[in-house]
Order: structure tokens, then sequence, then C-alpha cells
């Protein structure tokens, strides 16, 4: 069965504050430069059919009105 | 030194623990025996260091309806109905990983409360790191009150209390001790004990991984030295939502009467739980490790019977009934399946698919662990070191903000905040509003105070005193909101028993803790210990931490520690002779070292009496226990929370023979601090000492005395916010 | 007055709202498979974790069976009342704007605090007292509960009287836009809060203003 990911994220201008707390933490941590940390979700599944999957973000694993998301073939098939 | 015996050391045990296992067993156990016996004969599993002394301890008493030796303790509240509770640590996983040590610790005492047939109604915990300008120290307790937070939270069970403090020795082994209180009809209650010949053993809960595999004899039985993080694989993960389900369907399978027994898998998963069942009972357990249901592909004999895995409980069903358990399980969407047989073998045996692949008996594996005795010696002077961080030349007022600030002292609220202490609406004292969490219990017409205390630099001082003051400081919290002790639990947090000072510390501490216990006749229906925690810089304070439940007839009645009026008169009750040994302030300045008074805990014990009538009575408008930071902080925090200020002068305190600074800040058992009514106060032979109202605290102690600003009070206790996240 | 309180898996305040709603009705457990909400007079979708807030808080529950049968009930003009996860529901359902988000703070926060509800009582918060208590103290108690919607959303909201309750001044727990602690749907029959009504109904436990809520929505179902 083919492989798909979708990654998930907050969309753009939607306060982040999970991105801004690990961006604010990663000097202390020996890390500098880092700049504009968004944190989002990831699911991974094996799926049948590969064209329902922009139905299932829609309605499931993202919240369109909030999030942005992007599908991902894992096999290269389709 | 063959292959063999190198084996049976990397798993904790002595050579001639391992030649005992060979005796009791008439021959070299395998791989998954040889396991099995390593977990079971951890100090964690068996307290081989500490099961002598904790016969000391007094358990029997009128009240009590399950003692030690069971899942929880319970005490009679009335009306047909018992109250469970127990505290337990998970001190070693939580300065590992830190969230999840900490939410499993959660999740742990759950089970144990509601494999008794308790339902969970609300959860307190006591912390302790190493001092705040730490980063490590600010990332586990960041990392452990989000973890605490997230199963409790998740689960529905409110948090109604507990302390968080911060000391140096704790700064390689943090200490995470989770406290869970419970109710049950004393009928429905269930006990351990697996019985009935050909009963089916049925696993239920959540699926087998490698979730801890040697959680227990490598993290427990051990220091924790460099190269931990290599230990992370065998921290277990919490999951809040399945225990939710796994409760009410253990809830309603009891309800039903479906169960013979019910036991909860914890340390060493499987094999300590069959094990235990099977010894409780008398009995012999079969246990086919090919009908578990597995999360991981390929897991062997030993793995899944020493599994961590989380969220799991063990039944014995009788046959005729399996099915219906199996369907309840489904009902509530967690896993179930018969896994076994009780059987009249005496011996506990694994089999994978129906062959044999480990064959133990059930004595051998659960009660034949050699007990140690200790070889305790009383250390020469003060071990822990000191630091100075505040100057002696500081004013009393700017001392008094200084401890207010000081974390060990300070409002926990930024803690607090992140727990649900609300939902059951059983909570009428939350967090911080009383010295003791307070709930109401209207299956018995009445409420339970509860309340978790200890002092591990003051133990530190002296083992005996320190020990003694953590029972009383618990009977004062509950004195007052009104509350007669019920029951105590208890969890011993100590050092390396093997070594001569710790060992010392917990002989003493242990005798200490029956000596109170049998004068105040609160028994100890239950508790923990955990050992070994020492890092490269020596052992932690020895802190004994103590929980402790009552009942009050009238939740109404229960007295908060805020003043409530001004124009109150203030009073100091109890036989307190403070002193600055032990004391926070003596610890700031640098200055800490052995000693400590003894405590008169007969004159502590009728002061408890006095206030707690007096709460009953409805006469006291608020009462508040003289703890750390001494009395001057005591009345700052009464004075804080209300938004009204005092007007004090501490020349009746003076007048017992102490200085100013003692006085002021001087700390130990038997105090107490009132407001209310003159005549009220009088009338319970309180020494009146001042009274109510206005901005400033001001307090008149000789050449020490001060006023400070109310508003100044208030920001320096609630300083934690801004000190935990210093990054 | 009957009420129904949904139950998910997962789901913990659902007791609390069924002691809640008796004090002002008759009042039932609805499990999450059940779709037959013959009998009932209003819905309460409760706080707690459904489903373990995986996914997103809400997301999976919004599914069940018998939120199926409360759109329904919804569309048809039955009173629906969402608290703190019953709010993220009925927003992942579409039977509210917006959606509920982490905290500002990124904690769970639990605090009693101020509520002002816009039920046209006069609220004069700085010049004495109104015969009126303006404000209801209520306990919050979330880890995502920072309402958001788009600006254009939020100005609809303003215009057409949707927001239901705000934080006082000062009391936002969780960075929520405008101060916005629960709102209506544009007939007005299904409103959502984050802050949980059902804890304070008792004078033991907290404060009774918690009721005002359950009654305005019995009211709103009385209307029918």
């Amino acid at each position: 069965m083919p492989r798909a990911r979708v990654l998930i994220r907050p969309k753009e201008g939607i306060l982040d504050p999970q991105g801004k707390a690990v961006e604010r933490a990663l000097p202390a941590l020996g890390f500098e430069g880092i700049e504009h940390v968004h944190v989002g979700r990831m699911v991974e599944l094996d799926v049948e059919d590969p064209a329902r999957l922009g139905e299932l973000c829609e309605k499931l694993l993202a919240n369109p009105l909030i999030e942005d998301y992007e599908i991902e073939q894992l096999d290269g098939a389709g | 030194m063959t292959v063999e015996t190198a084996k049976h050391r990397e798993l904790g045990l002595t050579d001639s623990e391992f030649e005992l296992i060979v005796e009791k067993l008439g021959r070299e156990p395998n791989d998954v025996e040889l396991a099995m016996f390593s977990l079971l004969w951890s100090e964690h599993c068996a307290y081989k260091h500490s099961r002598k002394l904790l016969r000391r301890l007094p358990t029997e008493g009128e009240r009590v309806v399950m003692g030690p030796g069971e899942n929880a303790g319970a005490v009679d509240i009335g009306n047909g109905h018992a109250i469970a509770f127990k505290v337990e640590s998970h001190n070693h996983p939580s300065a590992v990983e830190p969230f999840q040590g900490a939410a499993t610790g959660v999740g742990g005492i759950l089970r144990d409360v509601f494999a008794l047939g308790a339902r969970p109604i609300a959860i307190l915990d006591s912390l302790r790191f190493g001092e705040l300008d730490s980063v490590r120290s600010r990332h586990l307790l960041d990392g452990a009150v989000r973890g605490i937070g997230h199963y409790g939270n998740s689960i529905g069970v409110p948090n109604v209390g507990g302390e968080i403090y911060f000391e140096a020795p704790y700064e390689h082994n943090c200490l995470v001790n989770a406290m869970c209180v419970g109710i049950a009809r004393t009928e429905d209650m269930v006990r351990a004990a697996a019985a009935g010949v050909g009963n089916a053993v049925v696993l239920m809960g959540a699926s087998t991984g490698r979730d801890g595999i040697g959680g227990a004899s490598v993290l427990a039985s051990a220091e924790l030295g460099e190269g931990d993080d290599a230990k992370r694989p065998t921290v277990q993960i919490g999951d809040p939502f399945e225990e939710s389900k796994v409760l009410e369907c253990c809830l309603e399978l009891l309800g039903k009467g479906l169960l013979v027994s019910l036991q909860d898998l914890g340390a060493a998963g499987l094999t300590s739980s069959a094990g235990e069942m099977a010894s409780a009972g008398g009995v012999g357990i079969d246990l086919d490790v090919a009908r578990v249901p597995l999360r991981e592909a390929d897991m062997e004999p030993f793995e899944i019977m020493v599994s961590e895995s989380q969220e799991r409980m063990l039944g014995v069903v009788e046959p005729a009934k399996v099915a219906e358990v199996i369907a309840v399980c489904a009902k509530w969407q967690t896993g179930a399946a018969e896994i076994g047989v009780v059987t009249d073998s005496g011996r506990v045996r694994v089999l994978r698919d129906g062959e044999v692949v480990g064959d133990m008996p059930v004595e051998a594996l659960v009660d034949g662990c050699p007990l140690y005795d200790l070889s305790p010696a009383e250390p020469a002077g003060w071990m822990y070191g000191n630091r100075a961080t505040v100057s002696r030349d500081a004013t009393s007022g700017e001392t008094l903000l200084d401890l207010l600030g000081s974390p060990s002292v300070a409002s926990k609220r930024w803690a607090f905040e992140q727990y649900d202490s609300v939902v059951g609406s059983r909570t009428v004292r939350r967090p911080e509003s009383a010295d003791a969490a307070v709930l109401q219990v209207p299956e018995a017409g009445n409420a339970i105070a509860v309340s978790i205390d200890g002092n591990g630099r003051r133990v530190a001082c002296d083992p005996y005193a320190g020990t003694i003051e953590a029972v009383l400081e618990c009977a004062q919290n509950l004195a007052c909101v009104g509350a007669e002790p019920l029951g105590l639990t208890n969890c011993l947090n100590f050092g390396n028993p093997e070594k001569l000072a710790p060992a010392w510390q917990l002989d003493r501490a242990v005798s200490a803790l029956a000596e109170a216990c049998e004068a105040l006749g609160v028994p100890v229906v239950g508790g923990n210990v955990s050992l070994y925690n020492e890092g490269p810089e020596g052992p932690i304070y020895p802190t004994p931490v103590v929980g402790m439940v009552g009942e009050l007839p009238d939740p109404a009645r229960a007295c908060g520690s805020a003043f409530l009026h001004e124009g109150d008169a203030i009073a100091l009750l109890g036989p307190f002779e403070p002193s600055l040994a032990g004391a926070e302030l003596t610890k700031l300045r640098g200055e800490l070292d052995t000693g400590l008074p003894q405590p008169d805990v007969a004159a502590v014990a009728a002061a408890c009496a006095t206030v707690r009538e007096a709460v009953r009575a409805g006469k006291l408008s608020s009462a508040h226990d003289v703890s750390d930071g001494g009395f001057a902080c005591a009345l700052a925090e009464s004075a804080i929370a209300a938004g009204i200020g005092c007007r004090v002068d501490l020349q009746p305190l003076r007048e017992r023979g102490c200085s100013p600074d003692e006085a002021l800040f001087g700390e130990g058992p038997g105090g107490f601090l009132l407001s209310g009514s003159r005549e009220a106060l009088e009338s319970l032979g309180a020494t009146l000492i001042g009274e109510t109202g206005g901005t400033t605290i001001e307090v008149a102690a000789g050449d020490r005395s001060f006023t400070v600003d109310l508003g100044a009070a208030e920001s320096a206790w609630h300083s934690l916010s801004e000190r935990v996240s210093e990054v | 007055m009957r009420w129904g309180v949904l139950q998910f898996p997962g789901s913990c305040d659902e007791r609390d709202a069924l002691h809640a709603c008796s004090l002002v009705g008759d009042a039932r457990l609805l499990w999450h498979e059940e779709r037959d909400l013959e009998g009932i007079d209003a819905v309460v979708v409760p706080g707690g974790f459904s489903y373990g807030d995986y996914l997103r808080a809400g997301a999976i529950a919004r599914f069940s069976p018998a939120m199926e049968a409360v759109a329904g009930f919804a569309a048809a003009g039955g009173p629906v009342l969402g608290i703190c996860n019953g709010f993220q529901v009925l927003c992942e359902a579409g039977l509210l704007p917006g959606a509920l988000l982490l905290n500002e703070s990124t904690r769970f926060t639990c605090r009693q605090l101020d509520l002002i509800p816009a039920d046209g009582t006069q609220i004069d918060l700085y010049r004495g007292k109104s015969s009126r208590r303006p404000t209801l103290s209520i306990p919050a108690k979330h880890g995502e509960g920072r309402f958001w919607a788009p600006d254009e959303v939020l100005d609809r909201l303003e215009e057409n009287g949707q927001v239901a309750y705000r934080y006082a001044p000062g009391q936002n727990p969780n960075g929520s836009a405008r101060d916005i602690a629960g709102v209506r749907n544009e007939a007005g029959n299904v409103v959502g809060l984050m802050p949980h009504p059902e804890h304070a109904v008792d004078p033991l436990t907290g404060s009774t203003d918690g009721l005002r809520v359950f009654e305005a929505v019995a009211a709103a179902g009385a209307r029918r």
C-alpha cells in the first residue's frame, strides 16, 4: 500500500507560542542565529487510495482555518 | 569468572544472591528466570535494606480498612465508605526524563488506588530539586510540573496540594513523590490476592512494549552516574487517555462483581503483579506470553515479563465471567486478553505457546530475597556543605523579603495553576488557600483533609527530631482546617543504605516515624521506600515525606490561612520554641550544622486538638501553621493572601527565651498563627500578639523590629515564576 | 428543562456538568455512540480531554454519532452549550465560528476569574456598584483556550452581538483575541465558552455565578 506523509503547520500570521518558546530557549543551549521557529505536526499513513488524502486533510488531519498542510507521497507512487 | 556469573551482576544481583537463587531453584536460572529474579530481588521491589526497619511502624487502628501490603491503604470514613491513599516515588526516572518520569509516577499511583476499587478523587505531589540557579534544576522542575499536570488533568483527577523544595543536595537526584486519594464503598473494595484454582488471569489495558525494560534493577537500585542519557530508552511513556479508559473499565468490572482480584502493573510489570498476586493468595500462576497483546514485534519472553509498559492491570476472573469482562473492556475501548490461569502449584510458570520457558517457586521469587541489616554510623558533623546567599547585615525587613522570595518558601502558584484543582466538584479548599486541602465527601456526609509534608534539610540536621517534625507538620496542617488524622502514608527517600551515614539516617528516621505515629495514634497504612539517591557529590538530604488524611465533620467550617477581617486579633498558640537550627534563614546565611531541639510531641498534639476544636466550632477567622521561614513568614503569608496588613509585637514569644532573630525567623513544630475575635482567642488560651489591618506588615521584635509594605511582600512571595523562566 | 450531557472517552467534567444541570432541571448522560436525543430540551458538550485531545482538541469527538445528532438538533434551533473541550468540539464541528489555540503561555492554567456576560447588564466596573454584580466569578482551566478567528470574522461577531462572554480587563488567561471567552452562533442557540460554569454552582466549592450560564441556556430553550 502506498505510504504518505502529511506535514501540518500553523498558518502564517497566527501566534505560535510553542514555536516562540522553542526559539527563545535555543541561545541558552548554545544555538545562535536561529529564527522564525514554527512547531507543527506530522502524520504518516499507509493509504489505499491516495486521491482521498486531500479530503482527509481538510476534514480531520488539519483544521484549515488555522493550519496549512502539505502531502508527500513516500514511495514515489502517484 | 564465567560469562554466566557476570550476567547476574550486570542485572544487579550479588554473587551470594545468585547462589541463593540457584539453591532455591535446585539449578541455575535460565534467562527468563534470571531477569525475573533480578527485578523482584532488586531494592526497589524487595525492600531488602528497609523491610526489617519498616516492621517498627504501627499499622493497626480501628479505622484501618486496608493496611500495608495491599495496593494502597484505606481508612473508614463513615457510612460504609472508605478513603484509600498512598504515596510513591518516581525519583530516578524523573531525573532522566522529568516529563514522562513525573507523568508515569502519577499514573502509577492512580492505578494503585483504583486497583482497590476506589475511584481516585485527588492527587498531591512532593517535589525536590537543586537550587534554581542551575539550568538542570529549572529543566527538571519545568518538566516534572508539566508531566504531573499533563497526566492528572487529562485523566480528570484534581491536584489539590503539594510542596516543592530547592536544595543543592537534590541537584543530581531530584525527588518526585506522588500521592493519590480515592473513595470506595468499603464492601466493594477488592484485595490483590489471587484466589480460586482454575480461575483465569486476564491482562487489561494498553499493549505491551519495551518500556522500562530493566528499569527497576538498573535505575532504582543503583546510583546515577555519568552517561545516564543512555538510560533514556528504559523510561516509560504514559498515556493518560488510556488510563482514563482502564480506570472506568475496572470500576465497572468491580461494580458488577466480575473480578475476584485486581492488581496494577508497575515496577517489574507482569513479573511483580503475577508474583505478588500468587504470593498473597498462597497459589501458583501460569502465564503464556504468546497471549500477551504486544506493541512491538519479536519480543522475547523475558522482555514481556519485565516490560513496564504503562496503563495495564491484571485481574483474576472466574472462567464463566471471562467473556463478559472482555466485553466491558471492549466497550471502554481498552485491551483485554486471557493470558493465564491460577494453579495450586505454588509456582510461577512462564510459557510460550504452551512450552514452559520459566518455572520458579512463588515463595522464592517474592519472599525469598535476603533481607539485610544496616550498618549505621553517625557522621561526624554536617556533611552537606553551605553556601551563603544573604548577608548577616541585612535588616530584618530585607531578611523577610529574602525569605519570602526564597524559592522553597515562596508561593508555588506558578506550579499549582498548571494543575486542575476543581474537577470532581469536591474541592472546598484549593491549593494555598488553607494549610491542607479539603474535599467534601457527600457519600459520608462529611469531608476529608489531606496534606503532604517533609523537610529533608531539617532531617539532615537531626534525622530523629526532623522526622518527628515532619509528622507533626502534617498533623498541624490538618488541625488548621479542623481535621483529625485517620492514617498516614510515607515515602522514605534516602541515599545508599550500604554506606554508613545514610544507613544511620534511615534507621533513625524510621524509629522516629514509629514514635510519632504511636504518640499521635495515627497508623501507617502504606508507603514506599526509595534508596540509592546519591550522585557523584554524595547523598540527598534524608527525606521522609509524610502524607496524612484526616476527617472533618463540616467542610464549611474549614479555616483558610488568610486573614479574613480588618481589626481581628492575632494570636500565637502552641508550644512553639523557635530556633535557627536548620532554618531556611540559616541555610541562606550559609550556617547549617547538625542538631535540632527535641520536639514535645504530646504538647504539640494537645495544641492540635485545641485548634481543631476551635476551627470546628467556627471560632476562628484564620489558622496557619508556622513552618518555613518562621513566624514572620507565616504572618506575611496570612497577610498577603488576604490583602490585609497587620501590626504585631513578638515580645510574648521572646519571653519564652529567644532572641529577636529567633522569634522572627526561627523554626520548629508547635506554632499556630490564629486570627479572630479577642474573646475567642483568649478563650483558647492563645497568646495575643496584635491585630490585622492596614497595608503594612509591622512587627515589633526588640532591635529587629521592622515594617514592610504589603505590596513589596507580595512581590517577593510571588517571584517564583520569574526565577523559573530565567533563561 | 431536560438536559443531555455528552460523554466521550476522555471526558472528565461531564459528571460535574450533569450535577450542575440537575440543579436547573432534569439531566442525563448521552454516550457518544447514541444518536437519540428524544426528550432532550438542551445539550451540554462538556469539558475534559475527549480522545486525549489527540490530533487537535475536539477534532475526533466532533465525528461521533452523538455529535452528528447534536448538529441536527442545533440546526433545528435546539439550545447547545459547549464548555471548554465542548467549545473546542463545537468549533471543530463548524457549529461555532473560530478556533481555540494553545495558550500564549504554552501552559495549562487553572484560575478563578471574572467574566463579563454580554446579556445587556449595565457594566460599571469603576464607579460604584450596580444592583446586580456585572461579572461572573467562574474558574477557567485549560491549555488550549486562546480563541482566534480572522479579523473580518471577529468584526462580524462583535457587530452581530455574538460575543457571549469576555474576560474582565487584565484577566485574560490565554491571550485570546479581544479577550473573548465565549461566543454564540448567529441564530443564538449555540453557545461555547472556555471557563467552567459547572464548577461555580456550589458555595462550598467556589462561587454560584455559574448557574447564570445554565439559566441563560434554559431561558433560550424555553423561548423556542
